[in-house]
């Protein structure tokens, strides 16, 4: 969760969104510049197959266009049918959204893929057959070409969101938007057997009982004891709690603690007092 | 505090429980097969639960310290989002819409930039045909010699005339060639489209060589007295072709301009809703390309008489001035 982008739904709710990263798309792109030439690829085949009779000319015309259609129609149709996926970025599992928030428009993804020529059709030309491209132009023509390139190659990686020239033009971004599980819930466990004061719940905020519960969620497992044991000793001597005559094991003081803890931190904040972090060093619990 | 905790968002997360499962479940059944493979029920339900599934999130967020609730509520509803806003309207209304409303109107909406790409092809076309009328041994710094394809001033009258008049081709070849010409005038026309995001400038410069090209033919074809085959020739086809390249400049230059002028609206939201703008002009002219190619490589071959192929040029010209003058207004 490296970096999220918040996003206002048309329902007014802000969400997070997960940026795609820079290497995703490029795979994604990989993948469907591969797909984009099978398809042609068969294509030729089928029709060099079935034009032997006479047909050449209406074998030429079929390829010559679906070419075009190919490589002008793979992106956009795909990501209109798909809801902003493609082959390749089904595989990685990214996706393109509007920036707004709003649906995607059919005009967004035209918009977008249009400049896909520039971005991607021309410097792959340029890069793997310079004399078709700049043959016939001086050096220095081939050269600017070649910076122009450049820029929009590199702008995606020198902008926060990662967009790329199409992406400003068709004001869309492209993001991770992964299933994920719904966890247990830690504070529904059955009574609490351990007692805390409510002094000792005034300690710790919202982060530390956050933190508290991303170590519990690493369970109780053999190796995760030494971590329970020295995070249930910090927290006993910050709150100056002490067990009673029965020894209590560190899963179920943590397992404890964190119930009381969310059950006060969560009452204060239906009252409209949100605490975020502990109280300062300098005022040591009594 | 004893045993009994009140913790509101225990209770709150076991009450809803059930229906961000059942969103869940629909929007992981869409991911993998599709919106077709809900039924009629399902899919009704699934706005309806996915704005439960955000007010849930919105009240958790001011309930509840649970981190994976948090997380989950935000995964579930980013990915209920992208299901209901991923962009997907049934076919044929939006294609109806398209030609009687979107294109026209926006093509009405770049008037000034269409009108600039009209005088730089017309300056081009100048230039072009009064160097060659002073110096006609200029002819080979406008035309390249593949484009030329023999015609220049060194060619015979009938050589120029035969090109003109040809008309006897095999069926099969007349698909190839407009199926070539329709996808070669398309890529350009985009390409001028594309190149406006450069501040327009290489647009312009499109505009200005087509410009060159179209003065050099019209001067040579004209020094020769055959001016009038030769237009009879060229604009059947060359009225819708030649407009929807100024169309896909026009937007090129539109989007260079929010590029560089962005106005009130920050650079970003300028080129956006120059980019809305560029795409509805591409869909448009790619489609006027394709009618433009079957003009020329089927009607044109097979129709030689100079009267009939001015006739067709002034009925596309009246035909696309009246579409895009009248088309989608509101009454």
């Amino acid at each position: 969760m490296s970096s999220l982008r918040g996003l206002e739904t048309p329902e007014g709710v802000p969400i997070q969104l997960e940026l795609a990263s820079v290497g995703d798309r490029l795979v994604a792109a990989m993948i469907d510049l591969a797909l984009m030439n099978v398809v042609v690829l068969v294509l030729v085949i089928m029709v060099a197959l079935s034009g032997g009779r006479g047909r050449a000319e209406l074998a030429a015309a079929v390829i010559v266009v679906m070419f075009f259609v190919i490589r002008c129609f793979y992106f956009p149709i795909f990501e209109l049918r798909w809801r902003g996926q493609t082959p390749g970025k089904r595989a990685t599992k990214i996706r393109v959204i509007s920036r707004s928030g709003g649906p995607l428009t059919a005009q967004a993804v035209v918009a977008r893929n249009l400049l896909r020529e520039l971005e991607l059709f021309q410097p792959l030309a340029i890069l793997l057959a310079p004399a078709a491209v700049a043959g016939g132009f001086p050096a220095w023509v081939g050269l600017v070409a070649g910076l122009w390139v450049l820029v929009f190659a590199v702008l995606p990686l020198v902008n926060r969101d990662h967009l790329r020239a199409g992406d400003l033009v068709g004001g869309t971004l492209v993001v991770r938007a992964p299933p994920m599980l719904l966890l247990d819930d830690l504070g529904a466990r059955g009574p609490a057997t351990l007692q805390f004061r409510v002094d000792q719940l005034d300690i710790y905020g919202a982060y530390e009982l956050q933190t508290l519960e991303a170590v519990l969620r690493l369970g109780n497992s053999l190796e995760n004891l030494p971590a329970l044991a020295a995070v249930a000793e910090q927290i006993q001597k910050r709150i100056g709690w002490t067990s009673g005559t029965e020894r209590v094991s560190p899963w179920v003081f943590l397992g404890t603690f964190y119930a009381a803890q969310r059950a006060r931190l969560e009452q204060r904040l239906l009252l409209g007092e949100r605490r975020e972090r502990k109280r300062g060093a300098g005022s040591a619990a009594p | 505090m004893s045993g009994e905790l009140h913790m509101p968002s225990v209770r709150f997360r076991q009450e809803r429980e059930a229906s961000w499962r059942t969103l869940e479940a629909l929007v992981d059944r869409v991911q993998s097969s599709g919106l077709r493979s809900l039924s009629a029920d399902e899919l009704a339900r699934l706005p309806v639960l996915y704005r439960a599934a955000l007010s849930s999130l919105s009240v958790a967020r001011a309930i509840a310290l649970d981190a994976a609730l948090l997380a989950y509520l935000n995964a579930l509803a980013a990915r209920a989002h992208v299901v209901l806003y991923g962009g997907r309207e049934p076919f044929a209304p939006a294609f109806l819409r398209f030609w009687a409303r979107t294109f026209p109107r926006t093509v009405r909406s770049l008037r000034w930039h269409f009108g600039v790409a009209i005088l730089l092809t017309a300056l081009g076309a100048t230039v072009a045909w009064r160097e060659l009328a002073r110096d006609p041994a200029r002819w080979s710094d406008f035309i390249p010699p593949a484009y030329a394809q023999g015609r220049g001033p060194e060619a015979t009258d009938a050589d120029l005339r035969s090109v003109l008049e040809r008309k006897e081709t095999p069926r099969s070849a007349l698909i190839h060639f407009s199926s070539f010409l329709f996808t070669h005038n398309s890529t350009i026309g985009l390409a001028s489209l594309g190149l406006g995001f450069a501040a327009g400038v290489p647009t312009a410069f499109l505009l200005l060589t087509n410009g060159l090209i179209l003065g050099a033919f019209g001067w040579l074809y004209g020094a020769r007295g055959l001016g009038w085959e030769f237009w009879a020739w060229t604009l059947p086809h060359g009225v819708t072709e030649i407009w929807a390249l100024l169309l896909c400049a026009a937007a090129g230059l539109r989007v260079g301009q929010a590029l560089v002028f962005p106005g009130r609206l920050s650079r970003l939201a300028s080129l956006r809703r120059a980019g809305e703008t560029a795409g509805i002009v591409a869909l448009g002219s790619v489609a006027m390309f394709l009618i433009a190619g079957l003009i020329e490589g089927i009607f044109r071959q097979s129709v030689g008489d100079p009267g009939i192929r001015w006739a067709v040029a002034g009925s596309t010209f009246t035909l696309w001035s009246l579409y895009f003058a009248l088309a989608g207004r509101t009454p």
